[in-house]
């Protein structure tokens, strides 16, 4: 007999680039997670995180206030919140974690919520796509669905920071030895190549790449540059929308700063997993990634080994 | 960008504690911590390639040097990557001290102009990176999903939610944002003119 589980729900916390710039992120998710019997709930009126390392270096009560707000969204749902980005997850997971423990801040954030007639009640739990995969599916249920391994891909990862960082806090991974993404994205059947700088920060966050794009896209370009060192990869996968962006139309902004080319597919694991489940590229528009759309390029099928 | 090479030395008798006060009321209370391992500025991925060093703000801002150090424009080349809060063994946190430190500076009026208009596109359109072109919404429908997603891009009134927040909290002030929206508005109104 089959015991049947309640459906897990989710509010699903889209951010900004997601449902903005890597709408196909957003498409892919949603495949992956109906195949996995998991249900997303619309956070109707969620506004950016806000972004932690810029708003955060701001202002730190207004950073929580409107973190606050947005966790207010789901507690009135009373479900957890899940988000396909590093970022987001920063903000929220971090906010809902200071508003319990600072009383003096939650005061304050409390306060300015007043004004819109919320408060921050601290009652749910914030998740990564990442968490929901490994711990509320679980990796074996996940492998079950693969149905086109994507065997003899090589596949180079960037884990990002802010999921797994910092590491006393969030409590998910070793930071510097981590596994939990890796045995993720190996559930696809793709081959996990290492290089030296895997765990270096895109370069994007903390207001560097609206500050100073040259020096964020330094950043970049030293990975690209490791991972030719490990003599190469057929694809990228991370879990955030930021370090995609950064490393799919950083590639773009790369070659007109530095002149210097790089080709490299960067895929959102939610992407790689829509693809090892069956899904066609073109069911969630892999081509529609901003290095494709600047460049008038496609993605590389044949290293893929997936047809348009 | 990067600091002018300091000229003289600064002379130090009595170190002012009041900024380490400061920073250990807005997110970094664990300053004082700091041994100068230099843990830190080893593991850092900005202070490889600029010459932000995490160790040497840390130390400055222990000494007191809190002009020199808030108006430092390196202080904006972390990307607040934690690789140093990781590692440091006296749990300093140097990066919400980093962020701490960022706050104090904003209030005093250091600011970027684009950091100022990225923050006055959350006041705006509630997302720092807002659906403010036909074309995402064709790039979203291309995909098979709707055009406008269920977030504050089609809800107006979340928008003016996050607008009674920022004014109350005072962040509006903060970054100039009535002043930014009245030269929006002038420069608009100058190109219906000529146009
Ligand atoms: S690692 Fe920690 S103790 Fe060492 S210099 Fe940096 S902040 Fe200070
Ligand atoms: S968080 Fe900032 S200071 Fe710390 S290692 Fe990363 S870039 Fe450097």
């Amino acid at each position: 007999m089959i015991s049947r589980m309640a459906r897990p729900k989710f509010y699903h916390f889209l951010g900004c680039i997601i449902p903005h710039r890597y709408p196909s992120i957003e498409r892919a998710a949603r495949l992956v997670f109906e195949d996995l019997g998991v249900e997303l709930l619309d956070m109707v009126g969620a506004t950016c995180c806000p972004a932690p390392g810029v708003f955060g270096s701001f202002d730190r009560v207004t950073w929580a206030s409107i973190a606050a707000r947005n966790l207010t969204i789901a507690e009135a749902g009373g479900h957890p919140i899940t988000t396909g980005c590093n970022g987001c997850f920063a903000s929220l997971w971090d906010a809902n974690h200071e508003l319990h423990v600072d009383e003096e801040l939650r005061k304050r954030v409390n306060e300015n919520l007043a004004e819109i007639g919320r408060e921050f009640k601290g009652t749910i739990e914030v998740t990564h796509y990442v968490d929901v995969l490994v711990n509320t599916v679980g990796l074996d249920e996940v492998r079950r669905h693969v149905v086109r391994p994507l065997e003899g891909v090589r596949m180079a990862l960037h884990p990002g920071c802010h999921w797994m960082r910092p590491r006393a806090l969030k409590k998910k991974d070793n930071s510097e030895r981590p596994r939990i993404f890796r045995e993720l994205c190996e559930t696809s059947g793709a081959e996990y190549v290492p290089y030296k700088d895997e765990l270096i920060c895109c370069g994007a966050g903390g207001a560097v790449r609206t500050a100073d794009l040259k020096v964020s896209l330094d950043f970049t370009k030293q990975k690209f540059e490791s991972i030719e060192e490990a003599g190469g990869a057929d694809i990228i996968v991370t879990p955030c929308p930021f370090c995609e962006l950064q490393l799919d139309l950083g590639q773009v902004e790369i070659q007109k700063n530095f002149g210097v080319e790089f080709t490299y597919d960067v895929l959102h694991v939610m992407e790689l997993l829509a693809l090892a489940f069956g899904h066609e590229p073109g069911e969630f528009g892999l081509k529609t990634h901003l290095q494709y759309l600047q460049r008038k390029s496609e993605p590389r099928w044949e290293r893929l080994g997936v047809k348009a | 960008m990067t600091s002018p090479e300091t000229e003289s030395a600064v002379i130090i008798d009595e170190p002012d504690t009041s900024f380490v006060e400061m920073i250990k009321r807005t997110g970094g209370p664990n300053v004082q911590n700091c041994f100068q391992c230099g843990t830190c500025s080893g593991s850092c991925p900005a202070g490889a390639r600029t010459n932000y060093l995490v160790r040497l703000i840390i130390r400055k801002a222990l000494l007191g040097l809190k002009e020199e150090v808030i108006s430092a424009p390196e202080l904006w080349y972390c990307t607040t990557c934690y690789t140093c809060q990781d590692r440091c063994p006296q749990e300093v946190n140097p990066t919400d001290v980093i962020k701490a430190i960022r706050n104090i500076a904003v209030a005093e009026g250091y600011m970027l102009d684009n950091h100022r208009k990225t923050a006055a596109k959350v006041v705006d359109a509630g997302h720092a990176v807002p659906l403010d072109k036909d074309t995402w919404r064709k790039l979203r429908e291309s995909v098979g999903l709707e055009p406008v997603p269920p977030n504050a891009s089609g809800n107006p009134w979340a928008i003016e939610e996050i607008r009674k927040i920022t004014r109350k909290s005072g962040f509006d002030s903060l970054i100039g944002y009535e002043e930014m929206r009245r030269a929006a508005e002038e420069k608009a109104r100058q190109k219906a003119k000529k146009g």
